[in-house]
């Protein structure tokens, strides 16, 4: 596997700058962007020295962590009760699957003018991406649950609130959480292009920024960047269910996987 | 007004049942009679599809009737005026497949029925699960999942978890269905057991005929579709009952009766092509 | 005592309502109307509000009525200008995502097959598909000479990594005892691949090529926005959002919202359909 990475890093490194192909004079090279990135006195103005460069990550992490929070606080409620509540999900549904298929950018002027400031429509934006994938993996999820999984708490002699938090909430996680890494990649690519278009920090701006004043390094860094940061914020979400489904991490183990 | 003299007697009279998928009136069962003493193990056999599960349904509460009514000691359960039973823990179900909770340990399923009925608090419940638990054989596996253990042992701990409840009747739709000989004759043991300590009502829906008449006190034979009382066979054999009895000549003729019961239906479901009602 | 005979006879009687019967008495359909009717109400007298009572509603307040939006709509649609926006964001589209199916298809199915394969260009691929195709744009438009093929790229990759993924997720869920059967019956390595494993792997095709069609509507519509700022690619429903944005045009925004959700469940649904004909030994959605 580290042959590969080797293999490509090399490739790069020889259309780039061993090789000087034509097309590929105007990307900076990968010994280029490492110099740049370890370096104190960067050329371009930005490394991992340079607090521009912790300052634009911060805010687009905490940015997807505000966005985060809000879509899941509200769609992983929203998704339960509309599995849970023919009625609710007869009223409801329609008006989610009316606004579903309008993409995310599509609603960039809208969010502009609706809401003040830079900040609130980047994180307006992020948020309604997120908020529909996990409603509707977590409505999903409910309706995955086994019939069988309802009737024996029925005959159990189980109230209505009972069977939610026993049965309803348990049995939809693992559709909740595929649905949470999937939100959490939404997230950050509505925020990106939103902070493209239309921010003042962050790391889709930084991209922006720095094309705009032919800063190819550091875009290239800021790519490279959110690729990973993006990476651990995923892995994370997919750490954290694997503590809350102990249950299935191991059944699953049993069986080889 | 409970009859309490009685525990877990149930009267099926008369009972239709008429589905309606699609607008298509698929009978299920038809004016099927039956009366289970309390205390009995009632097997009821039959060809595939042929309803009996709709009748474990309708006891149970998952499905109404369409016409007759269900009796438990005396009380009505399901009827004209109140078509669908009430679900509740006096009758609790055994699952085909199995419904053990799999994000609950095993303690925490048998521990479930008490605590949400209220009659035990938490700390109770589950050391009255443990001890139940191991009374199954099951003492060192209490704390694991569902998805951890084999599926000899889930069904066990399924069985208590419906036994902790001290319910009237255990229902059971085909439970040791899916596995292998093996595994079923421990299971058949187990339950052995278990019935001769309790004493609870059993009405245990089985393919297997050997099975049936191992286990039970009546064999009741059902026709194809549209299910109606065929054959009622007697199991004489006395309790307790050991795999020796498998052996013995009176299981033997009792398996035969059955069989040639069964075996006619059985042609004429196949020939009808029928498909499980799931 | 009726004899088994006798009712299997009457075990089937057939009712059926009219279908249209059927579909007016199902509640479903009515409160979902009302749901979706309510919605259109509030939003009216929530973006009327200032103009009736003199406060401002939050957020919806600055949001057009639908009744301008609705009258806006009728004038744009005898735009040819408006249809030519649908034609060229259509086919940005369906390029990008067609070349994405086309070179992610066979490339998923490789890295599924073929060990050698996947230890060389997996890595590569899982390091870059974190990365947002959006920000490859600059990138891409440093890289490529014309702006078109620079959107189209970034449209590919979108797509691209998405349905890759799906490919080898499918290819590994097919039972292995499919493969063994056909073996034992003879096959060769050719056939075990175009009958097994690529019907196999269908399904996940189609789920992948769904998923991978928003996306790639999400990128043109980026790449329309970001780049069209009146060059010679200019044009698309993108554009079309994004100058009435400038302008000041509110109404017409909502319009080009509205018809890109069209857009992109019409492609959705485009796509189920082959999906649906071309598996017809299962029911995809």
């Amino acid at each position: 596997m580290l042959f590969g990475i080797a293999l490509w890093l090399f490739t790069y490194y020889l259309l780039n700058e061993g090789l000087k192909v034509p097309l590929f004079n105007k990307i900076p090279g990968p010994v280029e962007v490492i110099t740049e990135f370890f370096s104190r006195d960067p050329i371009w103005g930005t490394s991992i020295y340079t607090p521009d460069f912790h300052t634009n990550i911060y805010v687009s992490l905490q940015r997807i962590f505000i966005a985060f929070c809000i879509a899941t606080g509200i769609g992983v409620p929203l998704g339960l009760f509309m599995g849970w509540s023919k009625t609710f999900k007869d009223y409801t549904f329609p008006i989610l699957e009316t606004l579903r298929p309008i993409p995310i950018l599509a609603w960039v002027p809208l969010a502009i003018v609706m809401f003040s400031g830079f900040e609130t429509p980047v994180i307006f934006l992020a948020t309604l991406a997120s908020l529909f994938v996990t409603t509707l993996n977590t409505l999903l999820g409910v309706d995955s649950i086994d019939e069988s999984y309802f009737r024996a708490a029925h005959c159990l002699g189980s109230k209505p609130r009972h069977v939610f938090w026993h049965v309803v909430v348990p049995g939809s996680m693992p559709f909740i959480f595929t649905g949470l890494q999937i939100s959490i990649g939404v997230a950050w690519f509505s925020l990106v292009a939103a902070e493209m278009i239309s921010g003042d920090f962050g790391l889709g701006y930084m991209i922006m920024d720095s094309y705009m004043v032919n800063k190819y390094v550091s875009m290239v860094m800021a790519m490279i960047t959110l690729g990973f940061v993006g990476w651990i914020t995923s892995a994370m979400v997919r750490i954290a269910g694997n503590r809350m489904m102990q249950w299935r991490v191991r059944a699953l183990a049993l069986e080889g996987r | 007004m409970t009859s309490s003299a009685t525990k877990g007697a149930i009267s099926i009279r008369n009972v239709t049942k008429i589905y309606d998928p699609e607008g298509v009136n698929v009978m299920a069962v038809d004016d099927c009679s039956l009366e289970i003493a309390s205390g009995e193990v009632c097997m009821i056999v039959g060809p595939s599809g042929c309803g009996k599960t709709t009748l474990l349904n309708a006891i149970a509460g998952f499905h109404s009737v369409t016409k007759g009514e269900i009796y438990l000691d005396g009380d009505l359960l399901c009827g004209p005026t109140k078509p669908l039973a009430e679900q509740g823990a006096d009758r609790v179900v055994v699952f085909q497949n199995g419904a053990l909770f799999p994000w609950k340990t095993l303690i925490d399923n048998v521990a479930y029925g008490p605590i949400v009925q209220g009659i035990m608090s938490k700390s109770e419940a589950n050391e009255k699960a443990a001890d139940m638990l191991a009374e199954a054989g099951l003492g060192d596996v209490g704390k694991k999942f569902p998805g951890e253990v084999s599926s000899g042992m889930a069904r066990r701990a399924e069985i208590v978890r419906a036994l902790i409840n001290d319910p009237k009747v255990l229902l059971l739709d085909e439970p040791y269905r899916a596995m292998d000989a093996l595994t079923k004759s421990i299971m058949h043991e187990s339950l052995l057991e278990v019935y001769d300590r309790t004493k609870v009502t059993i009405f245990f829906i089985t393919h297997d005929l050997e099975e049936a008449i191992f286990l039970g006190d009546r064999v009741v034979v059902m026709t194809t579709r549209p299910a109606k009382t065929k054959k009622i066979v007697d199991v004489n054999i006395p309790r307790p009952r050991s795999y020796k009895t498998l052996s013995s000549e009176e299981f033997r003729l009792l398996v035969q009766e059955a069989k040639e019961a069964v075996h006619e239906e059985a042609i004429k479901a196949f020939e009808a092509g029928e498909r499980e009602l799931a | 005592m009726a004899d088994a005979v006798q009712s299997a006879h009457d075990t089937t009687t057939v009712v059926r309502r009219s279908k249209l019967q059927k579909f007016l008495s199902n509640k479903t359909f009515w409160r979902g109307l009302t749901a979706l009717i309510v919605f259109t109400l509030l939003w009216e007298i929530g973006s009327q509000f200032k103009g009736w009572f003199g406060i401002e509603i939050w957020w919806v307040g600055k949001v057009a009525p639908p009744s301008d939006v609705l009258t806006t709509w009728i004038s744009v649609v005898q735009r040819p200008g408006y249809w030519e926006s649908w034609y060229l964001s259509f086919s940005r589209v369906f390029l990008g995502f067609i070349i994405a199916q086309i070179i992610g298809i066979p490339f998923g199915l490789a890295l599924a097959v073929n060990r050698y394969f996947r230890d060389i260009f997996f890595p590569p691929f899982e390091i870059l598909r974190p990365i947002p195709p959006l920000a490859w744009v600059p990138a891409s438009i440093i890289f490529w000479p014309t702006t078109e093929l620079s959107i189209a790229f970034v449209t590919f990759l979108g797509a691209f990594f998405t349905i890759v993924i799906n490919v080898l997720g499918g290819a590994r869920t097919i039972d292995i005892q499919y493969l063994r059967a056909a073996q034992s019956m003879g096959a060769t390595q050719w056939n075990l691949f175009t009958k097994i494993i690529l019907p196999g792997t269908l399904p996940s095709i189609f789920t992948g090529a769904a998923v991978g069609m928003g996306i790639t509507w999400e990128v043109v519509l980026a790449a329309e926005m970001i780049s069209g700022g009146g060059q010679q690619s200019g044009g698309g429903l993108g554009f079309f959002i994004w100058s009435s944005y400038m302008g000041g045009a509110m109404e017409q925004v909502i319009v080009g919202m509205i018809s890109i959700g069209i857009a992109g469940y019409l492609s959705s649904s485009l796509i189920r359909y082959i999906g649906g004909v071309s598996m017809p030994w299962r029911r995809l959605f």
